[in-house]
């Protein structure tokens, strides 16, 4: 029987490793993949504790949380061709016109 | 050690390389390929868990669906060879790495306490993770949530459409 403490360990590193790239990392579409991977880490949470104590309820809202990161990354990478065809690159430090 | 453990060790440990290794490669591609192999190994924990509806939705969604998406863009950029987004060693990547390791700490600090007289043992319930329990309580108690995550979908079909469309005036 794995405890709870290791699963919500897991989750907390991959939540880390997804946050440090999503800061470190200047290409646009590692910078999503590195938002899935935080979203992934929370639905390990809420898996684990929705195993745990027996309720349903957590497994549900994954099925919600996957639903939102499926339209995110539709329209994020949109937003991604949008830009590649106005500035040919996906270098977030060349698109700053918005940066006062 | 029971087979549940030995997994869960094997699982977790691909998992936590396979981030590491997203987030240091250079080339999307080979990020793409390694995020596919942590959706594998997290469906796995999934597994380990007794949920396979959302293991299983893993796979097809994330796996499958998404990460179709992610490379498809990649080809279509052709971003293989950017010589631009060649970053090195900067001071802002070892402060990051430096909080993350201390939030990280911090974390599992407050993970390690006990939990004094309330501890939370697993029910055995080994039957909440199947399609039919799933189902049962998404077309019940969360009939109306479904249906506005239908509308959500269109929403964001027609949004990235109209934002990859390509005169758009």
């Amino acid at each position: 029987m794995v405890p709870l403490q290791l699963y919500l360990i897991l989750s907390a590193m991959m939540f880390i490793i997804g946050a440090v790239g999503v800061v470190t990392r200047r290409n646009a579409i590692i910078v999503f993949m590195s938002i899935e991977l935080m979203l992934n880490s929370v639905n390990l949470t809420f898996v684990a504790f929705s195993a745990f104590l027996g309720d349903a309820t957590g497994q549900v809202f994954v099925f919600f949380v996957m639903t939102v990161a499926a339209a995110e990354a539709a329209v994020g990478l949109a937003i991604v061709i949008a830009l590649f065809r106005r500035k040919q690159t996906v270098n977030l430090d060349e698109i700053n016109i918005m940066k006062w | 050690m029971t087979l549940e453990e030995i997994l869960f060790y094997i699982f977790a440990f691909g998992g936590i390389a396979s981030a590491l290794l997203v987030v240091t490669r250079r080339n999307p591609i080979i990020a793409a390929i390694y995020i596919i192999i942590n959706f594998f190994c997290l469906a796995g924990i999934y597994l380990t868990l007794h949920a396979q509806f959302i293991a299983v939705v893993q796979i097809l969604v994330y796996a499958g669906a998404i990460m179709v998406l992610f490379v498809f863009v990649i080809m279509l950029l052709n971003l293989g060879d950017e010589r631009s987004l060649r970053d090195g060693f900067s001071w802002k990547k070892v402060v990051a790495g430096g909080f993350g390791l201390g939030v990280l700490m911090e974390l599992i600090y407050i993970f390690m306490i006990p939990s004094g007289t309330q501890t939370i043992e697993m029910t055995r319930a080994t039957d909440i993770g199947t399609v039919e329990a799933i189902g049962r309580v998404l077309f019940t108690q969360f009939l109306f949530p479904f249906e506005v995550t239908s509308l959500l979908l269109t929403a964001a079909i027609v949004g990235a459409i109209v934002l990859a469309k390509k005169n758009l005036d």
